[in-house]
């Protein structure tokens, strides 16, 4: 039941020793500090999880913040009223995103295409509103939800965990605090399970099913298959990921707000499987590294920095350059990534993960090792 | 009308309506196990209307299809392909997106596990039977050659050759084919024929339109004539050769 092909496991250890080793390969490019790989996780299990839908499937959602923010309140409720363990935390977050999925799954489903997208995107921008007006005794409305020294906590009392001292109760792993490092490396973890549920769904039947519909669904039906529920499973797999995301958020940091249910998290988790590639394994996690590398570090350049990398012109070029390129960096990181995304969408379609197969066929062709293998062969007519 | 015995397709006298238009009027046609029935007719006679009906994609207007004591009208396309009917579309509809083999794999499981099973912790590689049973269906239509390609880059024939090993891997009790050899080379259209005899061997019934005459006498076993929306003679192959109605509805002397 667990196990992979050979090629899958030797992809498992790879994206492990990559995830693992974040903070040393991060450093060079001036973000390996906690908080923000802590970032980088949550957005790639994001990704990986937004990826088995619009991956496998074929149907783009827009509304998958909704499941992300639904995550996050569910998760400090859990803190609230259960107790700062962070397991059950994530196990509650997982179950209510995926029975809210199942809800917006079972109405969205009912249409394709565009129509799909846009009652996702309706759904996900209702939670948002009521988030803030109706529902503001549950969310706690614009200021977010938050922890407080008066939450029943009713396990930890019965356990007379207290708080001591003043301050806030810290999630607790068996018991035990998370620093910025340990916050880092659960999120590492979870992101490596992630990333083996979603090869393992790639390579089933399940999978195969997946893809069999998004590649011909009038021949699914007429084949036997009942579309519907594996669509729905699908939905629901998704959008239980993206509750796993979401209560890493508020893990990591315990608050949560209902920003996080806005469309354009819906848009960025859509960006980010396209940049990196739409229904490949690594594609999507790629693609949420550079989105999230260009949001917190590109942003943060400034003019100073600019002025000291280009410090070895003189005065006057020194002058433009810093004038030119300080619009596509800071607040201009937006011009930036859309351009990247432009240019990845226009000349590789398949996203990042497709330059990487042509540069390897490239490679191949040149170094001549390869030989092409029999079936490839006989494909050109 | 009573069903005779070891009649295992009934269409009970079946009318379609699309408006003013009667496209389908009185059919009834009974197609016995292990028989191949024909269909054939001029361009707008009801043949593909009637096939629709039948694999439940268009519902009647009224009348209803009967297969093996189950009635098919108004069940989904899902369920009728459970119940043992499959079917080879005008142009093939096959995954392009999928390899060859895996193609053949897809509905293999649907066979296997029904009509929604979600084997998530399984691994296809791990499939061996069903794959083994896949490699046997493409070396039987010819296609094992290429089982690792992309079946979107097959040609026009290979990917209506794939359709048809997708239906025979299901082992249906029931195949409907709809125009198998339209845009085939002569070659082609003979291989598929051989193919076609080599599956009535075994014994499982098939319905099949068709315009080419030379497919129709070389596999039917009866042939049903339709002109406007009706059936307007039905027998052996060398009766309806023989019929003038039909040379004068359909043939027009230029087959006899």
């Amino acid at each position: 039941m667990l196990s992979l092909s050979r090629k899958d496991l030797i992809s498992l250890v790879i994206f492990a020793a990559v995830v693992v080793a974040m903070p040393l390969w991060l450093a060079p490019f001036g973000a390996a500090y906690p908080g923000l790989m802590q970032k980088f996780a949550i957005a790639a299990i994001f990704a990986i999880g937004f990826n088995i839908l619009f991956g496998l499937t074929g149907y783009l959602s827009f509304g998958h913040a909704a499941f992300l923010g639904v995550g996050s309140y569910t998760t400090v409720w859990t803190f609230k009223l259960l107790g700062m363990e962070i397991l059950p935390a994530i196990i509650f977050a997982i179950i209510v995103a995926g029975l809210f999925s199942l809800i917006i799954g079972y109405f969205s489903l009912r249409r394709t295409g565009i129509y799909f997208s846009i009652l996702t995107l309706a759904f996900a921008q209702m939670s948002y509103s009521l988030a803030y007006s109706v529902l503001t005794p549950i969310t706690n409305g614009e200021t977010g939800l938050l922890l407080a020294r008066g939450d029943p906590r009713v396990l930890d009392m019965a356990f007379g965990n207290q708080v001591d001292g003043a301050g806030l109760p810290f999630p607790t792993l068996f018991g035990m605090e998370l620093g910025g490092y340990g916050g880092f490396y659960l999120c590492a973890v979870v992101l490596i399970l992630s990333f083996f549920i979603s090869q393992k769904i790639f390579a089933s039947p399940f999978g195969m099913a997946l893809r069999s519909i998004k590649s011909n669904q009038m021949r699914m039906s007429y084949t036997g298959f009942d579309i519907k529920p594996y669509l729905l499973t699908a939905f629901v797999i998704s959008g239980m990921f993206a509750g796993l995301a979401g209560a890493l958020m508020s893990v990591t940091d315990p608050l949560a707000g209902a920003e996080r249910m806005k469309w354009t998290e819906s848009g960025n988790v859509v960006l980010m499987t396209i940049l990196g590639g739409v229904g490949t394994l690594f594609g999507p996690v790629i693609g949420a590294w550079l989105i999230e590398y260009f949001e917190n570090i590109f942003s943060a350049i400034n003019y100073n920095m600019l002025n000291g990398f280009f410090g070895f012109l003189p005065d006057g070029v020194r002058d433009v350059a810093v004038t030119v390129s300080s619009k596509f960096v800071g607040e201009g990181w937006h011009l930036t990534l859309g351009l990247l995304f432009v240019v990845v969408v226009v000349f590789l379609p398949g996203g990042v993960m497709e330059g990487v197969r042509r540069l390897s066929a490239y490679f191949k062709d040149r170094t001549g090792r390869t030989p092409e293998p029999v079936t490839k062969a006989s494909a050109a007519e | 009308m009573e069903t005779k015995d070891n009649v295992v397709l009934h269409v009970a006298d079946v009318h379609k309506r699309f408006g003013g238009l009667h496209a389908l009027a009185d059919i009834d046609l009974q197609i016995e196990e292990g028989k191949t029935h024909a269909i054939i007719g001029p361009n707008g006679a009801g043949k593909s209307t009637l096939l629709n009906v039948i694999i439940g994609r268009l519902a009647p207007t009224s009348g209803a299809v009967v297969f093996d004591g189950t009635v098919l009208t108004g069940k989904k396309p899902h369920e009728i392909n459970q119940l043992g009917v499959a079917r080879v579309f005008q142009t093939p509809e096959i995954f392009a997106d999928l390899s060859v083999l895996q193609n053949v794999m897809t509905p293999a499981f649907a066979r296997r596990d029904g009509a929604f099973r979600i084997n998530m912790f399984r691994s296809t590689d791990n499939e061996t039977e069903i794959r083994e049973e896949a490699e046997a269906i493409l070396e039987d239509v010819g296609l094992i050659e290429r089982r690792g390609v992309n079946s979107g880059a097959l040609s026009r024939g290979d990917k209506r050759r794939l359709e048809l090993a997708m239906c025979l891997i299901q082992k249906p009790r029931l195949l409907l084919l709809d125009e198998p050899t339209a845009g085939m080379s002569r070659h082609d259209t003979n291989t598929t024929i051989e193919l076609l005899k080599k599956i009535k061997a075994r014994g499982m019934t098939k319905v099949i339109i068709e315009h080419d005459m030379h497919v129709v006498f070389s596999l039917a076993d009866r042939m049903s004539v339709l002109a406007g929306g009706r059936i307007i003679a039905e027998g052996l192959p060398s009766e309806i050769k023989g019929d003038p109605r039909v040379q004068e509805a359909y043939l027009g002397g230029a087959y006899t």
